[in-house]
């Protein structure tokens, strides 16, 4: 039955070439805009480390002083470098990481090859465990080498590439700012996004082409890149004596009794810290997993959500142009209709008829949605934000596209096929 | 015209109607909202930035390694960039105007001790760094050369609340001064910053934009007499005349380059790419806003233009019956442009609430202002052109049925 009524649908769709043309352009344009946006929505807001969003957690305490001081204002987003080492070393988590980024000068020894800088990533050894970050060659640095300030470094594949040709260098030095640091890792296919663990240096498209030891970076004066607040006299320097919070932390804790217990550990740590004099706020902590700080972040950009609110309302207009369009048509063959019904077909039998000639419309609509968002999605790619490169098309989200074709079509379908097999056959055989 | 006629045809289509209608409403608010996005995007990329864009040049370097005789070298640069020929003024600043950036800023507040700040300013600074934007002095004077103080001197000072070794002097942008002391002379006038560190204005300057977070106050900026290195992320400005950008752009850094070649530069452009790089995404956005309102225009006139032919053709036998009983054909004409008129009115009607809806929701989640009452009319009579021009072909054809049509069935 299906194949006929698919036949009968080519043929009605046939025979009105340019009403079938409108229809099929109007979700074409509908379904192609809100899902090139709907696209480029879906990759930014994914999760950077499935499966581990959960553990990972970003604690926040507040040691600014009163000045401009509210209650249940929401704390700094970074940590001072007292906070961070005295945190680092309770080891209250099951893993935890304190740090900053950076931006180095890096010196190949090839001298085809000028003088470049390269961004970095200074940070304490967790932090390759704790975001299970994948590794080619070699290994990473442990807390001895962090203890020590050892003169270590982990590259990644891209910056391998650059330097040594994508070949084994671990073992190999490394000129960083007049430097020899020796290689001991060089990273797999490693490029979170967005860069959640800090979020002031690029939220998308960032990765670090060098890691090493936070201690190694204070000990040789390493730039420090990044956002940094400050309160008091603090003048955005990033250093160890100012009242700035310019490093970030993270903590893997497995379960959530444990992430409850960290909390009432920070809340301890503040009281302790303000019994001290350290501290002038009344406690005041968070402690947010990974997914809930991208929320808290609000790392999407505004203009995305804007454009993907605009192409719905897009492909709403185009789904109420379709709607009409397909009255028009189903109600122009109330005559064919009618014999069909006095042959005998029932009504049911002529509402799958005429929804499988939506149905036919909007497969036909999702093709050519599907072309006009890979259109889409190639002028995003033009975009000068950071996000841009991101915006492409997967399997799921492809077959999503026609999925949402169909479905949109088909409901359009539903008002004006019910109004066409209502009716009266009587009535239609009678004025011919 | 008489409209009864009409309306009672159109109460027999009820929902073909309607859908119609529903279809010009969402297009009304849709187009009204975008095109007032576009307003707000344009009227941002229109921001002065106060300075003398299009003379100047940045130029940043960053050295490998540390630099202990930093400040020499900054010195032994700026008199190098000052003799190549076309070069009026060179300067070095921490930060530009609508650079995307604010590297630094300042919470400036009108009493020590107190617990908000008033405002928050971008706080520039660096050797010439007026004179060189081409920023003009409204009142007051500019900085005098033994006023300014290192900052590798003046961070440490900052830390130990040594005032010996702060700036006593501040420069501020009319618009922060106007905030400040409303109706006021700003002169002379103390702000206190940090830990209550006291800084007499001594100059009002014309308007000199913030690098970024324009919503904070576009014009809030503050000039401290203080000097810096590139190694502290100082980048050379230099002014020159539009036509002499490229060459001079060229000749001062392999200039910098003879002085020393160990270092990288990581930024070399002039202003107005700079510029041009900051508005990018908002330039963007329009162009996207306006690809959707021309697609959306378009659907609808297509929808609009679809339906009327259908009713053209269903209609036949009527025209032709109104043609014999001595209608004209300018009658039948005027009859689907009356009835495209009536349906575009009731769609704008409702469209005007949607789009009052549309920009509630906007103004509630995306921090946009209030949509202003021109947009309404200016949507009611795009919809009336569009829904116009897309009846016109299909009005026409059916003042072309021929009064023989009334014999015929079907």
């Amino acid at each position: 039955m299906f194949g006929y009524y698919f036949d009968l649908a080519l043929r009605s769709l046939r025979r009105n070439k340019v009403l079938t043309a409108l229809m099929v352009l109007a979700i074409a344009l509908g379904i192609g805009a809100s899902m090139t946006t709907l696209i480029v929505l879906h990759v930014l807001s994914g999760n950077p480390l499935p499966g581990r969003g959960s553990t990972l957690y970003a604690p926040q305490i507040d040691p600014r002083d009163m000045g401009g001081y509210r209650p249940q204002a929401e704390p700094p987003d970074q940590v001072t470098w007292t906070d961070g080492m005295n945190l680092l070393r309770a080891k209250r988590a099951d893993r935890q990481a304190l740090m900053t980024g950076g931006s180095v000068a890096i010196q190949p020894a090839q001298s085809a090859l000028d003088p470049f800088y390269e961004t970095a990533r200074y940070t304490t050894a967790d932090f390759f465990p704790m975001f299970g970050v994948p590794f080619r060659y070699g290994h990473a640095w442990g807390a001895s080498e962090d203890a020590a300030s050892a003169a270590v470094v982990v590259i990644s594949s891209r910056l391998n590439d650059k330097l040594f040709g994508g070949r084994d260098s671990s073992g190999r030095m490394l000129r960083v700012e007049g430097h020899a640091l020796r290689i001991v890792g060089v990273l797999g296919d490693w490029r979170p996004n967005p860069h959640f663990y800090d979020l002031r240096v690029k939220n998308y498209g960032g990765d670090e082409g060098v890691y090493l030891p936070l201690s190694t970076s204070q000990d040789l004066h390493l730039a420090h890149l990044g956002g940094a607040d400050c309160w008091g006299n603090g003048g955005a320097d990033a250093t160890p004596a100012a009242p700035c919070a310019w490093l970030q932390f993270w903590v893997q804790l497995d379960t959530p009794a444990k992430a409850v217990a960290y909390r009432q550990f920070l809340i301890h740590y503040s009281q302790e810290q303000k019994s001290l004099g350290r501290f002038q706020r009344p406690p005041n902590v968070r402690l947010r997993n990974l997914v809930q700080w991208l929320d808290y972040e609000q790392v999407v950009p505004g203009d995305v959500q804007l454009q993907t609110w605009l192409a719905l309302g897009f492909l709403l207009v185009c789904l109420v142009n379709t709607v009409g369009l397909m009255l028009a048509k189903f109600l122009r063959r109330s005559a064919e209709l009618g014999v069909r019904r006095a042959l005998g077909a029932s009504r049911r039998a002529l509402f799958m008829q005429l929804l499988v000639e939506s149905g036919v419309i909007g497969l036909a609509g999702g093709l050519g949605g599907l072309l006009l968002a890979y259109l889409g999605l190639w002028l995003v790619r033009r975009q000068p934000a950071d996000y841009a490169l991101l915006a492409h098309l997967d399997g799921a989200m492809l077959l999503l596209t026609l999925l949402l074709a169909v479905g949109a079509s088909l409901l359009a379908g539903v008002l004006p096929a019910w109004r066409a097999c209502h009716i009266a056959p009587g009535l239609q055989l009678k004025s011919h | 015209m008489d409209i009864r006629p009409i309306l009672s045809t159109l109460r027999r289509h009820k929902v073909t109607a309607c859908l119609l209608i529903l279809q010009m409403a969402l297009t009304c608010a849709i187009v009204c909202n975008a095109v007032f996005l576009i307003h707000q995007r344009l009227q941002r990329m229109d921001i002065p930035s106060g300075i003398a864009e299009h003379d100047l040049l940045q130029i940043q370097f960053a050295y490998i390694g540390d630099r202990p005789d930093a400040y020499a070298q900054a010195q032994t640069d700026l008199a190098t960039l000052r003799q190549i020929a076309g070069v009026q003024a060179v300067a070095l600043a921490n930060q530009l105007p609508l650079s995307g950036h604010d590297m630094s800023t300042s919470g400036l507040k009108l009493r020590p001790h107190q617990r908000q700040n008033t405002i928050e300013a971008a706080s520039y600074y660096g050797q010439n760094l007026l004179a060189t934007l081409g920023v003009r002095l409204i009142a007051g004077r500019d900085f005098q050369p033994d006023e300014l103080l290192d900052l590798n001197t003046v961070m440490p000072a900052l830390h130990r609340d040594d005032m010996k070794n702060l700036p006593h002097t501040v420069i501020v942008t009319q618009a922060v001064a106007a905030r400040l002391w409303p109706g006021q002379n700003a002169l002379g006038k103390t702000i206190y910053v940090g830990n209550d560190i006291p800084l007499q204005v001594v100059g009002v300057s014309a308007p000199l934009a913030r690098p970024d977070n324009l919503q904070m106050g576009a014009q809030y900026s503050v000039v401290f007499p203080i000097r810096l290195t590139a190694g502290e992320g100082g980048s050379y400005v230099i002014r020159t005349t539009p036509q002499n950008r490229g060459q001079v752009l060229k000749s001062a850094l392999a200039a910098l380059k003879r002085v020393d070649p160990n270092r990288i530069v990581l930024e070399q452009r002039t202003y107005d790419e700079l510029r041009r790089g900051f508005f990018e995404n908002d330039r963007a956005m329009a162009g996207m806003l306006a690809g959707v309102i021309v697609a959306l225009l378009i659907v609808t006139a297509l929808g609009i233009a679809g339906l009327a032919s259908f009713w053209v053709g269903q209609r036949r036998r009527t025209i032709g019956v109104r043609r014999a009983l001595g209608a004209t054909r300018t009658d039948i004409l005027r009859y689907f442009q009356t009835e495209n008129f009536l349906l575009a009115t009731f769609g704008i009607a409702l469209g005007m609430v949607l789009a009052y809806g549309i920009n509630l929701f906007l103004m509630r989640h995306y921090e946009l202002p209030r949509l202003p009452a021109i947009y309404l009319p200016a949507g009611a009579i795009t919809l009336w052109l569009v829904g116009q021009l897309a009846v016109l072909a299909p009005a026409l054809r059916a003042s072309a049925v021929s009064p023989v049509a009334a014999t015929r069935s079907g």
